[in-house]
C-alpha cells in the first residue's frame, strides 16, 4: 500500500483518528503533571483548568526532602535492576539452549513455561509468604528479587530465543571448528550479536519488576524495604488529601519506566511478536 | 594409524564416550538455572497452595493448619460475594478484551502506513503501556475524582452523569472505572502485536490484488484478516486469561468496593489472603479460578482444532 495511492480525505481521517488517540493516550499523564505543579491554594479553585495560572515545584521539593519516597525509589531501583540483570543472564542461557539444541524433554520445558504464563500468580501469594517468612525473605529486597526473577524468566526465555533464532548457526560452528568450546563461542561471538535482544529483555523485565504490586504488598510490611508502588499506595491511604504531592511522586515513578521504554521502543514490535506468538 | 602408541589409542577410546556424555548434558546445563528457579518459586508453592485449599490455614492463628476436607468449597458455594465476583470477572474480562482489541486493531491499521511523523506518533501512542500499572490505576482514580479530576465535571456537562460525582463510588458504574484504565493501558499491547503481524504480510499480494481491481475493503477482508487470524486468535486467548487474572487496577482503584461491586475473582483471592490472612479460603478460591481457566483454554484449543480440520 503506497501512500501516494491514498486520497486527501483519507489522510484527513487518518491523521484525525491518530490525533484523537494520541490525546487519549497522553491526557492522563498530562493531568498528572498539571496537578503536580499546581500550588495547593489553587488546586480546588482552578480544579478543571487545563494549566494553573501559577505553577510551582513545591510538591517535588517536599516529596524529595521530607518524605520516604527517595528511599522507595532507591529500593525499587535496586529490586528492578537486580531482577532485570539476573533474569537476562538466566534467560540468555535457556533461550540459547532452546534455540540451538534439540534435547529430550524440550517440549516439556516449553509446556512448563507456557503454563507459568497462564495460571493466576495470585495463587502463589499465600504459599510464597509462608515459605519465605521462616527464611527471613519477607521484608527483604532479596526476597522480592527472587520472586520477580522466577516470574519473568519464562517470557524472557522466549524473547531471547527469538533473538538467537535470528543469528545464523554457522557463526559459532565456524568458531567451534577452530577449537573454541561451545560456551566460549556463545559468550564471545553470539552474545555480542544479541545486544539488541539483551537490551529489550532488560527493559521488559525492569518495567515489569518496577510495576509489580501484589507480591510487594504481601511480602513487605516495613517502610525500609518498601518498593515504590507499595510506598505510593500506603501514602495514598494515609494522606489522601495531598494530591499535589502524590502526583509529584507519581511523575517521579514514571521517569525510569519511560526512560527504559524510549530505549527499547525500537525493538518493541519485533520483540513482542516473538514473545506473544510463542508465549 | 598403525604407529600410534597403544596407550594413546586407549585414551582416545575412553575420551569419546565421556565427551559424548558431556555434550549430551550441555543443553541441560544451559537450562538448569531457569528450571530450578521455576520449580522452586512457582511449582512448589503452587502445590503447597493447592494443599491449603483443604486445610484451615489462618496466618494469625498458630493453631490452624488442620485438614478440613471440602469445608472451604462448601462455604464458597454459599458465598454471595464469590458469585458476585464471578459475574464481575466476566464483565471485566469481556469488556476489557473487546475494547482493547477493537481500538488496538484500528491503531495498528493506522500505523501500518508510511507517513511523515510516524516514528514519533508510534512512540507516543505506545507510551501508556510503559506506565507502571499501579500508577495507571491511581492516575485514573484521580481523574475520576471530582476533587482533582476533570472527568466527572465533563461527564456532567455532557449529560452522561446527573451531577459531577465519582463513578468509582457508584455501585452500578464503579466497574467501568478500572475497565477504562485497563483499556487505556492495554491498547498498545494489542496494537504492537497486530502491527508486527501486519508488517509480516508480503506487500506483493496487495499489489497483485490492486491490479486485479480489488478495493480497499475487499483487500482488508480477503488478505489482511486471514493473515492476521492466527495472531488474533492467540493474542486474544492469552490476553483473556491474563486480564481475568489481573487484579492490580481493581485493588488500586476501588479495592473491590463499593460493597464488592468491583471485586473480581483474583482480587477476591488477594483480599482473602492479604486483608483477612485466610490462606486456606484464598487457596480454595484460587483452585476454582485455575480450574475455570484450564477449562477455558481447553475449549479454545478444541475449537481451534475443529476449525483447522474444516
Amino acid at each position: 500500500m503506497t501512500s501516494s495511492a491514498r486520497s486527501t480525505p483519507y489522510w484527513i481521517l487518518h491523521y484525525g483518528l491518530l490525533a484523537l488517540y494520541v490525546a487519549f493516550a497522553l491526557f492522563p499523564l498530562y493531568w498528572l503533571l498539571k496537578v503536580s505543579v499546581t500550588p495547593n491554594n489553587l488546586l480546588y479553585s482552578e480544579g478543571i483548568r487545563l494549566w494553573p495560572s501559577r505553577s510551582s515545584l513545591a510538591h517535588y521539593t517536599f516529596v524529595l526532602a521530607h518524605s520516604d519516597f527517595p528511599l522507595f525509589f532507591k529500593n525499587s531501583l535496586i529490586v528492578s535492576g537486580s531482577t532485570a540483570a539476573t533474569v537476562t543472564l538466566i534467560a540468555a542461557l535457556s533461550g540459547y539452549a532452546m534455540s540451538r539444541f534439540d534435547f529430550r524433554g524440550k517440549m516439556w520445558l516449553v509446556g512448563l513455561m507456557l503454563i507459568t504464563q497462564m495460571f493466576p500468580l495470585v495463587m502463589l501469594v499465600a504459599p510464597i509468604f509462608k515459605l519465605f517468612s521462616p527464611l527471613g525473605l519477607t521484608n527483604s529486597l532479596t526476597g522480592l528479587v527472587i520472586v520477580y526473577t522466577a516470574f519473568n524468566v519464562p517470557f524472557a526465555t522466549f524473547l531471547m530465543q527469538s533473538f538467537f533464532d535470528g543469528i545464523p548457526k554457522d557463526l559459532e560452528e565456524a568458531a567451534m571448528i577452530d577449537g573454541a568450546s561451545r560456551f566460549r563461542a556463545f559468550r564471545q561471538i553470539i552474545l555480542p550479536l544479541t545486544l539488541p535482544g539483551i537490551a529489550a529483555t532488560l527493559g521488559f523485565v525492569f518495567t515489569a519488576a518496577w510495576s509489580e504490586l501484589l507480591f510487594a504488598l504481601m511480602l513487605v510490611s516495613k517502610a525500609d524495604a518498601s518498593t515504590f508502588p507499595v510506598g505510593l499506595l500506603s501514602f495514598v491511604s494515609k494522606f489522601s488529601v495531598d494530591f499535589g504531592q502524590m502526583m509529584a511522586a507519581g511523575i517521579l515513578a514514571l521517569i525510569p519506566a519511560c526512560l527504559f521504554f524510549l530505549l527499547i521502543q525500537r525493538y518493541l514490535v519485533r520483540g513482542l511478536t516473538a514473545g506473544a506468538v510463542k508465549g | 594409524m598403525s604407529t600410534m602408541p597403544l596407550y594413546e589409542e586407549a585414551a582416545g577410546r575412553r575420551r569419546a564416550p565421556l565427551r559424548r556424555l558431556v555434550s549430551g548434558l550441555e543443553p541441560y546445563l544451559y537450562i538448569a538455572p531457569s528450571v530450578v528457579l521455576i520449580a522452586v518459586i512457582m511449582l512448589v508453592p503452587l502445590t503447597i497452595g493447592l494443599s491449603y485449599a483443604f486445610r484451615d490455614m489462618q496466618l494469625i492463628n498458630p493453631f490452624s493448619g488442620g485438614f478440613v476436607g471440602l469445608e472451604h468449597f462448601r462455604t464458597l458455594w454459599t458465598d454471595a460475594a464469590f458469585w458476585l465476583s464471578m459475574r464481575n470477572t466476566l464483565v471485566w474480562t469481556l469488556a476489557s478484551v473487546v475494547l482493547q482489541f477493537a481500538f488496538g486493531l484500528v491503531l495498528a491499521l493506522l500505523l501500518n502506513n508510511s507517513f511523515p511523523g510516524r516514528g514519533v506518533i508510534q512512540a507516543l501512542v505506545f507510551l501508556p503501556w510503559a506506565v507502571p500499572t499501579f500508577l495507571s490505576g491511581l492516575n485514573w482514580a484521580w481523574l475520576f475524582n471530582p476533587v482533582v479530576g476533570p472527568l466527572p465535571h465533563w461527564m456532567a456537562a455532557l449529560g452522561i452523569l446527573p451531577a459531577p460525582e465519582n463513578i468509582l463510588s457508584d455501585p452500578h458504574l464503579a466497574i467501568w472505572g478500572p475497565i477504562v484504565a485497563n483499556v487505556w493501558w492495554g491498547i498498545p499491547f494489542f496494537a504492537i502485536t497486530l502491527l508486527a503481524a501486519l508488517q509480516s504480510i508480503p506487500q506483493d499480494i496487495y499489489e497483485a490484488a490492486a491490479i486485479d481491481g480489488a478495493g480497499a475493503w475487499r483487500r482488508f477482508i480477503d488478505i489482511t484478516l486471514p493473515f492476521l487470524a492466527p495472531t488474533i486468535a492467540i493474542t486474544v486467548m492469552l490476553r483473556t486469561i491474563w486480564i481475568a487474572n489481573f487484579a492490580d487496577l481493581i485493588i488500586v482503584m476501588t479495592n473491590g468496593g463499593p460493597a464488592d461491586q468491583t471485586q473480581i475473582v483474583s482480587s477476591y483471592i488477594f483480599t482473602q489472603a492479604f486483608r483477612r490472612l485466610d490462606f486456606g479460603y484464598a487457596s480454595a478460591i484460587a483452585m476454582v479460578l485455575l480450574g475455570l481457566l484450564l477449562a477455558y483454554s481447553f475449549v479454545i484449543i478444541l475449537m481451534r482444532q475443529s476449525l483447522l480440520r474444516r
